[in-house]
């Protein structure tokens, strides 16, 4: 079994047993896609909601949640999956200094948790599981062979979804 | 990259300079908060990708204490002071000389955390205006913020406004530590990519490397 690492604004696909894992998400949102006939997974590490905020023409596509998401559909369908087969899975998205209010970046957890969502839902992709807001970050580990996701934090431990 | 790409050692050197006179006033700050030497690394100034800046404080999952504020005005910018947790402890003890009398891992009070806040408060305070004075610029703290997580986590929120720009940070990092090293921390300092001009021509350097 390997452990892949996916990093900040990153996304990669993975079959069982090879398990996908990003570390530190806080306002991010790691986004799983699951084919559990195929046991493959997918992994992306959202760092931001929309590409049009880019500046400039050349982006990462995996920093953006609507560029991002189509990409880990591709690539899931490129490993063999097909995208009626597909879950989803979500945690992060939260707001790492609570006391900061007003301005936009500082709302950018909930931000990208709602177009994460509307993107999985203009895909048909049926979301099963999801542990996004509050205040903690988290570190996400998907096995493509249980469909398991075990999402880590500080204060609360660990806990399966 | 290509952002950064012009960047000579010259610029770098200036940058470290920033970093060694900011960092430099919060360590006197600090010093004279608990009374103990305190001492600081030569500060570094790294072009990073996103993912290799929570490796400066022991990794993305590493558990630290954080003071984080906003920069506004002429140079904007985010800045952390992040300690580990046990120097966040050791910190504290040393403040108020109150002994341990909890098991390490508890969480801390309401006062302590209070008084961590205060700590990032003054210290961020005392590096920007040190720096403001230096470059002439105006530059102001916001209200700080406190968290208490995975250092991954928090330092991911000082790249969102980095992150429409590019995949690199350019970060100055100033470690510090008290003589007999029970408390050690870092300041980063994040300037928004567009400051990074402001600054230089704030202080007289040129931007094209050639120096």
């Amino acid at each position: 079994m390997e452990i892949i690492k996916i990093g900040m604004a990153d996304l990669g696909v993975s079959k069982s047993p090879d398990r996908l894992r990003t570390t530190g998400l806080g306002s991010c949102v790691g986004v799983v896609l699951y084919d559990a006939s195929k046991k493959i997974a997918g992994m992306a590490h959202v760092m931001l909601p929309d590409s049009s905020l880019a500046k400039g023409n050349e982006f990462n596509i995996g920093k953006y949640a609507d560029t991002a998401i189509p990409q880990l559909i591709k690539e899931m369908e490129q490993a063999g999956s097909s995208v009626k087969n597909l879950i989803a899975k979500m945690a992060g998205g939260a707001q790492m200094f609570s006391f900061l209010s007003g301005n936009d970046t500082m709302r950018i957890g909930p931000r990208n948790v709602e177009a994460c969502k509307t993107m999985l839902k203009e895909a048909g992709i049926r979301i099963v599981a999801e542990d996004t807001g509050g205040n903690c970050g988290r570190t996400i580990e998907m096995d493509p062979e249980t469909g398991i996701l075990q999402i880590r934090t500080v204060n609360q431990g660990v806990k399966d979804v | 990259m290509s952002f950064f790409s012009n960047f000579g050692e010259f610029q770098i050197d200036v940058l470290r300079e920033v970093g060694n006179i900011g960092a430099g006033n919060a360590a006197t700050a600090l010093s004279k908060l608990i009374q103990k030497e305190v001492d600081m690394k030569v500060p570094q100034v790294k072009i990073l990708e996103f993912d290799e800046i929570a490796d400066f404080v022991g990794g993305a999952e590493a558990l630290v204490v954080t003071v984080f504020l906003r920069v506004e005005g002429d140079c904007p910018g985010n800045m952390f002071f992040i300690v580990d947790y046990a120097s966040a402890r050791n910190l504290l003890r040393k403040l108020f000389g109150i002994q341990e009398t909890v098991e390490a891992d508890e969480q801390l009070s309401e006062m302590e955390l209070s008084a961590l806040h205060e700590i990032g408060n003054i210290l961020a305070g005392s590096y920007l205006s040190s720096l403001a004075d230096f470059t002439n610029l105006n530059m102001q703290p916001s209200v700080p913020a406190l968290a208490i997580d995975m250092a991954g986590a928090i330092l991911s929120y000082g790249l969102i406004e980095l992150g429409n720009s590019g995949d690199f940070a350019l970060t100055i990092d100033t470690a510090f530590f008290e003589g007999n090293e029970e408390v050690e921390g870092h300041f980063f300092l994040l300037p928004d990519p567009e400051s990074l001009n402001k600054l230089f021509s704030a202080l007289g350097v040129p931007l094209d490397g050639n120096y």
